[in-house]
């Protein structure tokens, strides 16, 4: 793995690498040459398969981590790519077109964390939230329990320990 | 002679025609009547424009008997909201074996009279429970199982599950826990059976009488509301 990152180093500005161990890898770039990168790694090193991709809210450095993890099943290994938005302004090139089933992943973090794919189809749908009005709920900013109070009302209940309620039931003289 | 006769039809008055500028809709609208207003104003007649009615009872030995029978043919609506929807299928099989209780699986609201909400109930979910359980036939009964149902459990604090379904349908029975056993919604089911006999589980009539209640709590919920006001 430190002998791929040795050679993607002499194309693409990829820094923090980091062994996990025999075959998994982590390295960090630039959005810019995001894609650029993904499609190297997709077609010459045989990276082929489009295992995740997830997104990592960073609230005090003030940016999104955007995390791709692609597999080689040919060399059984991962390698994960990591990269940093502007929390501010959240737009990512797309990579529909490299794998198909990115669209879901992104349309996902559009509805999530409000991170935005130019091009990506059908992206701005609806997903989970229909309707949904607040602001992305899987900020880290977003309020859940505010806006469960807000929206949805509670049952008044008494709450009672189960182990304490059945040894004064079962037990009363102890 | 035959000309005569177009003739004449010409001169008929056809009242029919001239009452038709109303338009067909307007008149049969009073204020009880369902606007439909979240759908499209081309596909508003389309729909059911009108409000679930309280079912009238029979006399009290007839009740009787009909609630006898109902209590005997539950069928459920298999609408999986969340795990509790797990715990049905122990009950399907030879060990509890509910169909000895008259109780069977249905793959559609219409046939079901028992919706058996097994869950959290996320927004998009209570949009299709509300959906599902107006399009059942009455008289219907509805049962919340786990703790989720009941008052949100383990999602107290979600921004996307409602805490309490009584809102926006009636309940006639909770069964707590997180899941229930087998043995649990066995009992629940009992109870629910109890409830039919004695003539208490009147849930229907509860959602028709407070439709407006029901109705608000569901619009203020779900914010797109796409469909007609009672999806009969």
């Amino acid at each position: 793995m430190k002998q791929l990152y040795e050679m993607l180093r002499t194309q693409y500005q990829v820094y923090d690498f980091e062994q996990r161990h025999d075959r998994l890898a982590f390295v960090s770039i630039p959005p810019e040459q995001m894609v650029g990168l993904l499609t190297c790694l997709r077609d010459i090193y045989g990276f082929s398969h489009l295992a995740l991709m997830t997104c990592v809210d960073w609230l005090e450095e003030s940016h999104f981590q955007l995390t791709y993890i692609l597999r080689n099943h040919d060399g059984h290994r991962e390698l994960v790519i990591k990269t940093f938005i502007d929390r501010e302004h959240p737009v990512v090139d797309s990579i529909h077109h490299l794998w198909q089933h990115a669209r879901v992943y992104q349309r996902e973090h559009y509805e999530m964390f409000g991170v935005s794919f130019p091009g990506s189809p059908g992206m701005t749908e609806p997903m989970i939230l229909e309707g949904w009005q607040g602001p992305p709920p899987m900020r880290r900013d977003f309020d859940t329990l505010r806006y469960c109070e807000d929206n949805y009302s509670n049952r008044d209940r008494t709450h009672s320990e189960p182990e304490a309620h059945m040894k004064a039931t079962l037990y009363p003289e102890d | 002679m035959e000309k005569d006769k177009i003739d004449d039809l010409e001169m008929m008055d056809l009242p029919v025609e001239e009452e038709s500028d109303l338009g067909f809709t307007e008149w049969r609208k009073d204020e009880k009547t369902l606007l439909n207003l979240g759908l499209p104003e081309e596909e508003r007649d389309w729909f059911c424009d009108a409000r679930p009615q309280v079912h009238k009872k029979s006399p009290k030995i007839i009740e009787d008997f009909l609630n006898w029978a109902r209590a005997e043919s539950l069928w459920i609506l298999a609408f999986g909201t969340g795990c509790g929807a797990i715990e049905l299928r122990p009950l399907l099989t030879a060990r509890y074996d509910i169909s000895r209780l008259g109780m069977a699986p249905r793959p559609t609201p219409r046939q079901a009279n028992l919706f058996m909400i097994g869950g959290y109930v996320s927004i998009k979910t209570l949009k299709r429970i509300v959906r599902s359980y107006e399009q059942m036939q009455g008289p219907k009964f509805v049962v919340a199982v786990c703790s989720c149902a009941i008052n949100g459990g383990m999602y107290w604090d979600s921004y996307n599950t409602v805490k309490r379904i009584d809102e926006f349908i009636p309940v006639d029975v909770y069964i707590t826990g997180c899941m229930p056993r087998p043995e649990a919604v066995l009992a629940g089911f009992d109870r629910l059976k109890q409830l039919i006999r004695a003539g208490k589980a009147e849930g229907q009539n509860l959602y028709a009488q407070n439709f407006d209640y029901y109705k608000a709590n569901q619009k203020r919920i779900i914010k797109d509301w796409n469909m007609p006001d009672y999806n009969w």
